[in-house]
């Protein structure tokens, strides 16, 4: 948050301006709506990682703010102040291509907890004036704030606002324009979930990953597999069974708890007389070569029905996470091979699939053994 | 440790030997009960962090928590042999004043320890501190030994920057406060007609008596992140029975096995009953790893009972293991029928299934300790009998004596 706020008294140029210096090729969020509807707040807890009770401490944006995701795919988070209006503002003239050219999804946040027409009338505003010249910009509303809502209210509201936006939207002629709405909170998992769908929409050739998640739980038996990137704990794939809130919940955890335990215990360097002691007699081998995997990896077994939960790492920011079928712990030996070989086709696929400039920069593919290198000390770790 | 050794080495070879160490045994096995009491003003959060602590609840399910009315007793099994006898004291001032007359002695004789909750929030603090002083002064009149914690309580409200601040200015009013109670006693003793002789030579007596009553811990809390585990483990450390035993017992597991960090979990609360750490597990960085860890399993515990749809303080994971490549392995597994254990060791696939298997074998010796007067003996099964025998000897004993 003190980051936050730092970078906030560094941007000292109007919005124009930082417009003006945007990074190319990357795939933009833009997260807009209201004052205080909790635009800020979803940022920082979402990609800072801030605890949800302390975004009471978070001041009003008056710039905007950029944050930029560095994973298995880079993408910037651009947290507009509610208070800019964008279209016909008399003041400032926007490059309103600069902001949507090479935008990956609108977010529109609408606090569920206060008076959304304002909020709707201007998001229909906003997607009117978007929708002729970038058809193809998703949007995303994220009616927040719906903790402390019950279901049945959640539903309804949810409903208003879906039939206020396609009415308004179909009386001005445009049909079937790509809006997706989502309930989200940050005092739960939901605005990660929601994030996660929001990212997903992004990634080039999604269904090839899906495809290998599907295959992976077809021959492991397992219940649910998705793939995490750790940072965020947005989920970027999982296989093709229906979405299930309870399981991304438990995975999504269990990330948390290994992420912990990394800080903890593995975050700082032992000493050389440590390694040295540990490297002689009885086992006469360096380190690397006593250790059966080289990345991350983790089970846990519940007491309820004896379901056990893996985790294994892919690279330095994505971890594959799977829940599976009860009394398969036994057969985890088999297991860890077939997740070896889907983890492996993971790290082609991102290969493959990287952005043009960066695969030539990483040209040699990493093999068996050249992920040795790339491996830095706290993989795992919360940046 | 040494008794117990020696109960491995002689394992019912001689009956005589046996008998003593049956002696040792029961000496071991005896159940301690402690009471505790929980004060403070009345929403100043003794209920929610109790129910966080010995029920499973979640931060926010605590507002589900009406005020306590008068005295809420609850007897908590913590660990084989020791119970804790909670007494959640409503904090109305009308119960105040009746725990501080009629109730007095009732309430503040045989305490083990006197958890007193003061609120960052309060608006009136100088009638909080009145009602603390007198609190105090009512302890060291009936239970001269009692431990006393200050939780300085709801740090959450307060901005980051100054929490230290506030923290430290709220320690030195209160251990003023405190002095001050102390004095009060003092003054009061002479008068006291418990022990006239006493009261004969009053100034060097009195002196001489509270002093040792300043046992007192403060903690910054919050119901919301891990410094609540922190109070409440440094709370328990001191009531856990053998601990010397369990001690020494864990650091030979830990130097056999070539751990880095052992953890001995209580099962419900998760909070470090034990701990030992090596050489090079004291490099450690983080100083508050063992409230951490309590925090991350418990949570842990709720997202499971969740996704199970298991009652929260029912067990909810048998088996942990975490291999970090070549920078360190752990597992954490269920260790006997109270407690956890997390075991944090150097990598190396060979080193890790020899240390669960180790820790598997030391399972029993720790079950006898942590089992109530049930548990079998670890090394033999006649020794058990013997044990077993002698236990229920004394107990039909007792009600004759």
């Amino acid at each position: 948050m003190e980051n936050r706020q730092l970078l906030q008294k560094k941007d000292v140029g109007s919005a124009p301006d930082l417009v003006a210096q945007q990074t190319k090729g990357t795939p933009r969020l833009l997260l807009m709506g209201q004052r205080r509807s909790g635009k800020s707040s979803i940022s920082s807890v979402v990609f800072h990682k801030l605890p949800p009770s302390e975004t009471l401490f978070l001041e009003s944006t008056a710039r905007v703010q950029k944050d930029s995701l560095s994973s298995f795919m880079d993408v910037q988070v651009w947290d507009f102040p509610g208070q800019i209006e964008l279209f016909d503002n008399p003041n400032i003239t926007f490059d309103i291509d600069a902001i949507f050219g090479e935008i990956g999804a609108l977010i529109w946040v609408i606090d569920a907890q206060d008076d959304y027409l304002e909020s709707v009338a201007r998001l229909n505003n906003t997607i009117l004036n978007i929708q002729r010249s970038y058809p193809h910009i998703n949007i995303e509303v994220f009616i927040h704030k719906v903790d402390g809502l019950s279901d049945d209210y959640k539903l309804d509201i949810q409903r208003d606002i879906t039939i206020r936006i396609q009415d308004e939207l179909s009386d001005q002629g445009i049909e079937n324009a790509p809006v997706n709405f989502h309930l989200t909170s940050i005092y739960n998992h939901s605005i990660f979930e929601a994030f996660s769908k929001v990212i997903q929409k992004l990634i080039p050739r999604l269904g090839q990953l899906e495809a290998m998640l599907t295959n992976l739980c077809r021959t492991c038996r397992f219940e649910k597999a998705y793939l995490f990137d750790v940072n965020t704990k947005i989920y970027i794939a999982t296989d093709s069974t229906p979405e299930d809130m309870a399981s991304y919940e438990i995975c999504s955890d269990y990330v948390d708890v290994v992420i912990d335990f990394t800080e903890v215990y593995g975050s700082w360097p032992r000493t050389q007389q440590w390694r040295d002691r540990l490297e002689q007699e009885p086992w006469q081998q360096p380190m690397e070569d006593q250790v059966a995997c080289e990345w991350a990896e983790s089970g846990m077994v519940l007491s309820d029905a004896q379901r056990p939960i893996m985790l294994r790492e892919v690279d330095r920011f994505l971890a594959l996470v799977a829940i599976m079928k009860e009394g398969s712990y036994e057969k985890m030996p088999q297991i860890n091979m077939n997740v070896d070989v889907v983890v492996k086709g993971l790290t082609e696929f991102f290969d493959i699939t990287k952005p043009k400039e960066a695969k030539v920069l990483s040209a040699p593919p990493t093999g068996p053994g050249g992920g040795k290198a790339a491996r830095a000390g706290g993989q795992l770790l919360r940046s | 440790m040494s008794d117990l050794e020696a109960t491995k080495a002689g394992s019912g070879s001689t009956t005589d030997l046996a008998a003593a160490q049956a002696a040792a045994h029961a000496q071991l096995k005896k159940v301690k009960k402690q009471k505790v009491l929980l004060m403070g003003k009345s929403g100043s959060g003794k209920s929610s962090m109790r129910s966080i602590i010995f029920s499973n609840y979640l931060a926010r399910d605590t507002r589900r928590l009406g005020a306590t009315i008068d005295i809420d007793l609850s007897h908590v099994k913590f660990l084989g042999n020791l119970t804790l006898n909670l007494w959640d004291c409503g904090g109305q001032e009308a119960f105040m004043e009746n725990y501080l007359s009629q109730q007095r002695a009732h309430v503040f004789s045989n305490v083990g320890v006197l958890i007193y909750v003061f609120d960052t929030e309060s608006r009136d603090v100088e009638r909080d501190l009145a009602t603390y002083v007198n609190i105090i002064s009512a302890l060291v009149q009936y239970s001269r030994e009692a431990k006393i914690f200050v939780l300085i309580h709801k740090m959450d409200l307060i901005q980051p920057s100054t929490r230290e601040a506030v923290f430290d200015q709220r320690v030195s009013v209160v251990r003023r406060k405190t002095a001050e109670a102390v004095a009060i006693v003092r003054k009061q003793k002479p008068g006291d007609q418990q022990q006239p002789s006493t009261a004969l030579q009053s100034p060097s007596s009195a002196d001489a008596i509270p002093d040792i009553d300043l046992d007192m811990q403060l903690f910054a809390t919050s119901i919301w992140d891990q410094s609540l585990y922190k109070a409440w483990a440094s709370i328990i450390h001191d009531l856990v029975p053998n601990l010397g035993v369990i001690e020494t017992q864990l650091a030979s597991l830990g130097v056999a096995i070539d751990a880095d960090e052992i953890l001995l979990f209580e099962r419900t609360s998760f909070l470090v009953v034990s701990k030992w750490t090596s050489r090079e597990g004291e490099r450690n960085p983080y100083g508050d790893r063992f409230e951490r860890m309590s925090n991350i399993l418990k949570s842990w515990k709720h997202t499971c009972s969740k996704f199970t749809g298991t009652p929260r303080n029912a067990e909810q994971f048998s088996d942990f293991e975490y291999k970090m490549g070549p920078t360190f392995s752990m597992f954490v597994t269920k260790f006997t029928t109270n407690t956890y254990i997390l075991v944090c060791m150097p990598p190396g696939e060979a080193r890790f299934n020899s240390a669960k298997l180790n820790v598997a074998a030391a399972r029993p010796w720790f079950r006898f300790l942590d089992g109530p007067a049930v548990g079998a003996s670890p090394s033999s099964q006649m020794l058990a009998s013997v044990g077993g025998g002698y236990s229920s000897e004394s107990g039909g004993q007792a009600p004759d004596a």
